[in-house]
């Protein structure tokens, strides 16, 4: 069942916090509206504090999948156009 | 162009801000800032410009560094002693970020070499110490449509104002002529606190990158004067009519640069 089509994936497990946040936050940046992102993340942290900074930024989360490796999709529309 | 992530993390705190983001940021990286005057006002904006990521940033002073200078001009250390401002001041720059390509122009301005200078950037600071620098820069400015941020300090007090082409009165609607030689006195005589340079300098920095990355409000049609001893600023909306500015107006009577007398402060500024 694929609902979504991801347009851009961007990696942010080798970066810690804030940089985690405005890694994610310039992938956005650089699609247009209604364009798909899926964010590789690590586990703890990020998992905790990026898809909530990315909420509040505005944008629609659509998914968290496990990748049961200690690392998580987070799967975002973006929403706007900045 | 895309970030490392060396700066994603350096630029972290501009592009996490909803009015800079990764546009502004990259903006700020392809910007090319001209500082005129390596002294109170150039070290502090200068700092600021290069650890804000400007990516080519000219600076332009004739002077070596010299002890009296260190009071305030924080670009310059005591190890720089000596050394062409523009030097120093270009290795503190690098320090701070070494993104920054620096351009240096060990040279008086002047009529002959001002305006094909200010001509390769997008954005002028005049950190300058005397008039006659002053009307120079704002006349080679409107000439070349160049917006600029005009900053003068002495004592215990500031000003600046913002020239942005079309959008309001220039530096020489304001002030019209120099005043005459020695009516004035420099900072040298006058004297100067070191933090003023700090305060006006970083809101020269602040217009500039306001400037670049397309947002706020610009101190165009107004000068804000500060007085640290009251501890006052004051925002002074400057008359629009343009129309009879000899440089700027519709109908100008200064087409040519002019190279007032020198009443100068022998670098104190």
């Amino acid at each position: 069942m694929s609902e979504y089509n991801i347009d851009e994936r961007v990696d942010i497990t080798d970066v810690v916090c804030p940089t985690t946040f405005v890694k994610a936050k310039v992938a956005l940046e650089e699609l247009d509206e209604g364009q798909i992102l899926s964010i590789k993340m690590n586990d703890g942290e990020p998992v905790q504090n990026v898809p909530r900074s990315i909420k509040e930024e505005g944008h629609q989360i659509l998914k968290l999948l496990d990748n049961s490796d200690g690392t998580y999709e987070l799967i975002v529309r973006k929403v706007g156009d900045d | 162009m895309s970030f490392t992530n060396e700066q994603l993390e350096r630029y972290s705190r501009h592009i996490i801000l909803k009015e800079i983001g990764a546009k502004g940021q990259k903006k700020l990286l392809n910007a090319k800032v001209l500082i005129i005057g390596a002294g109170g006002l150039g070290a502090p904006t200068a700092m600021y410009l290069a650890a804000a990521g400007v990516g080519t940033i000219g600076i332009a002073d004739a002077d070596e560094v010299d002890l009296s200078n260190l009071q305030r001009q924080i670009i310059h250390a005591t190890k720089d002693l000596g050394k062409p401002k523009v030097q120093s001041a270009k290795e503190t720059m690098n320090d701070l970020n070494p993104d920054v390509q620096v351009n240096t122009y060990h040279t008086f301005m002047t009529s002959e070499n001002i305006r094909e200078i200010i001509r390769d950037y997008d954005f002028v600071i005049d950190g300058t110490d005397n008039f006659p620098a002053k009307f120079l820069i704002n006349d080679a400015c409107v000439m070349e449509k160049k917006p600029f941020s005009h900053a003068g300090i002495i004592r215990f007090k500031g000003q600046l104002m913002t020239y942005v082409p079309g959008e309001g009165p220039c530096y020489r609607c304001v002030f019209k002529d120099p005043p005459p030689k020695d009516a004035v006195p420099t900072c040298k005589q006058a004297g100067v606190v070191g933090a003023m340079g700090g305060v006006i300098g970083s809101l020269q920095a602040m217009e500039a990158i306001k400037y670049i990355v397309g947002k706020g409000q610009l101190l165009t049609g107004y000068l804000l004067t500060y007085d640290a001893l009251t501890m006052e600023f004051r925002k002074i909306k400057l008359p629009h009519n343009t129309e009879n500015c000899p440089v700027c107006g519709t109908h100008p009577t200064i087409t040519q640069l002019i190279d007032y007398e020198q009443a100068e402060c022998d670098g104190a500024l």
